[in-house]
């Protein structure tokens, strides 16, 4: 990148000078930042414990970017993922004694693919194309019809939900709140992080790119488009499920509102309000709410009414920064990226 | 065996038969004009090779495969390529782009998620654009391309995965008299690739480039054969004189 050396040649030859990419920088002080975060804050283990659950959210966040932001599919599902998930690894711990995390996560993760393989077959790949709002509605009756049916549930605890489950362990290691929980959850964010922006940017990722510009023409060009979408939904499915036990685990409880769409709309306003289709969009929209309510909840004058001032601030950004916090500073063709095999910036 | 055969197609919108009873052959290697006044047919026509809609009734063969009712992906694989009336191009991706989501349309989902061919179509893609004069333009979103250069870069999208037959819906749209006749000059050589259909308005530029024209009204076919046949043939002319 060298705008000191654009010669006449280049322009000449089309060759404009692009900005600095901005988003690598991102990721990478995010990265630092998150590595940091345990050390920072070792004299306020209430703190980490807080970020564990940040991050393990950010996790649900990023799997619904890849429905919304990547694919197109607006998915009021993703906590029935994560809850079903939470609860098949609360039960696993409480009818087989077992919580190795070899074991239970990677079923965790089966599971969230399975169900969201099940509802692909059924929304997506029908014969004829579905719209946005027939996946929309069917996904969010799918979380709600879940909640209710765990909520009258015994087996399962019905409304009180599961607790004190067991610990995830590894080996006869148990994994309690604090600096270890932590990096298990920033390691499985940081690998599905790394996944996910391996598929965004592959050729795969620009079938995505053009099937949210327009569906219809990538069909004339021989792609299966619903086929596209419903592996990227299984795929995201498997991140929430994954997101899902790792959080019963921490919480040491799981109730009817973890797979409900009341957590299924949370996971998209995080994802609007950091900036859908980019990734670590996601991530920073799960950390700043978070922590925004944290402080906010936290700050005497205003204890009463966060909420509220809360719901504003989301209000706005979403309503008037559609391409949330990242879009102020990232452009668009930088988020859509490009796909050649060349970097030909100059 | 003709590369394509339309038979008695019918569709049928609400009251209106935009197409009664439409026969089409197609042989290989041959330049097919479709004429007819405005509302016509012929979009429509298209549109039921390529399989953006379903013929009412009659049957579409292609290449010895019936595929009157297959969806549009299907009939792609088979060597069909369709540039739609109003141009589709992907405003947001890059001139490059657009033509690599093209040609990569073939490898399975597993070689896209590894990026196998990026590289390999490389080439091909630059060829592409070199070929309907994009190649200085690759880096730039193809939203940014003037109309005309929009309708070339659809046509060199289409033309990329080597279709056996490419349906061109009025390519020339749009465009000034120069980039008509250049236009002309990079329909040309594809006559050694594939078969063409190709609706177009200027009489001229499709006697140049065409060995048969089909003349659609109303939804009926009112004449077929070859260029010169359709030039003698006075119901064509009266239609084209009194009502174009
Ligand atoms: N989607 C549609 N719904 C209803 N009528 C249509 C539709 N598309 C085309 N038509 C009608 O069908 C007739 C043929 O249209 P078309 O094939 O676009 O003509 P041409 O391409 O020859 O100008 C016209 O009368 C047009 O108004
Ligand atoms: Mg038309």
């Amino acid at each position: 990148m060298s705008v000191a050396t654009g010669t006449t040649a280049m322009r000449q030859t089309g060759v404009r000078s692009k900005p600095l990419p901005l988003l690598p920088f991102i990721e990478l002080v995010m990265l630092a930042a998150l590595v940091a975060t345990p050390f920072v804050l070792a004299s306020r283990p209430e703190l980490i414990t807080l970020m564990t659950n940040v991050l393990i959210l950010s996790l649900l966040a990023l799997s619904f970017d890849l429905c919304w932001g990547f694919s197109g599919i607006m998915s009021y599902g993703q906590a029935l993922f994560f809850g079903v998930a939470g609860y098949v690894v609360a039960l696993v711990g409480r009818d087989l004694d077992f919580s190795q995390m070899w074991g239970t996560l990677p079923l965790a993760m089966l599971i969230g693919a399975l169900l969201a393989a099940a509802l692909a077959a059924f929304l997506l790949l029908g014969r004829k194309t579905p719209t946005s709002i027939f996946v929309a509605f069917g996904t969010l009756t799918g979380a709600y019809a879940a909640e209710r049916l765990v909520a009258g549930w015994q087996y399962v605890g019905a409304g009180n939900g599961l607790s004190s489950i067991k610990l995830m362990a590894l080996g006869s290691y148990e994994f309690v709140e604090g600096f270890e929980f932590y990096s298990v959850a920033l390691a499985a964010l940081v690998i599905f992080y790394l996944l996910s922006r391996m598929i965004a940017r592959s050729q795969l990722g620009l079938v995505l790119a053009g099937m949210r510009q327009n569906e219809e023409r990538l069909a004339f060009f021989g792609y299966r488009v619903q086929v596209f979408k419903a592996l990227i939904f299984t795929f995201s499915g498997a991140i929430a499920g994954l997101s899902g036990a790792l959080y019963s685990y921490h919480q040491g409880f799981t109730g009817p509102t973890n797979l409900g769409p009341g957590l299924s709309t949370t996971a998209v306003i995080y994802c609007l309000f950091g900036g859908s289709g980019t990734l670590i969009g996601p991530v920073i929209g799960t950390i700043a709410i978070e922590l925004l309510s944290y402080v906010l909840a936290d700050t005497d004058a205003i204890r009463q009414f966060w909420p509220v001032i809360l719901g504003v601030v989301l209000l706005v950004v979403v309503m008037f920064q559609p391409t949330g916090l990242l879009g102020l500073v990232v452009s668009a063709r930088e988020r859509i990226g490009s796909f050649g095999a060349r970097r030909r910036a100059g | 065996m003709a590369l394509l055969e339309v038979s008695g197609v019918t569709k049928v919108y609400g009251l209106l038969r935009a197409l009664d009873g439409v026969d089409l052959k197609v042989e290989a290697g041959s330049f097919h004009g479709l004429i007819g006044p405005n509302g016509s047919g012929k979009s429509t026509l298209l549109k039921s090779i390529a399989g953006a809609h379903y013929a009412t009734t009659g049957t579409v063969r292609f290449d010895g495969q019936d595929i009157t009712t297959a969806p549009p992906y299907q009939r792609s694989r088979a060597g069909l390529s369709f540039k739609f009336q109003i141009t589709a191009v992907l405003n947001d991706l890059s001139v490059y782009d657009n033509v690599l989501l093209a040609l990569q349309s073939m490898e399975s989902n597993w070689a896209l998620l590894r990026s196998r061919s990026r590289q390999r179509l490389d080439a091909e893609v630059m060829h592409a654009l070199e070929r309907f004069r994009l190649a200085d333009r690759a880096d730039d979103l193809a939203g940014e391309l003037s109309h005309g250069e929009q309708q070339w870069l659809e046509i060199a999208m289409a033309l990329a995965p080597r279709p056996k037959l490419l349906l061109l819906d009025e390519p020339t749209g749009g465009m000034s008299p120069e980039e008509r006749r250049v236009t002309g000059e990079l329909l040309a050589p594809i006559k050694s690739e594939c078969s063409l259909i190709i609706v177009e308005h200027d009489l001229d530029f499709i006697k140049n480039i065409c060995d048969r024209l089909t003349v659609l009204d109303q939804g009926r076919v009112l004449g077929d054969g070859t260029v010169a046949e359709i030039g003698r043939d006075a119901r064509v002319q009266e239609i084209y004189t009194s009502r174009v």
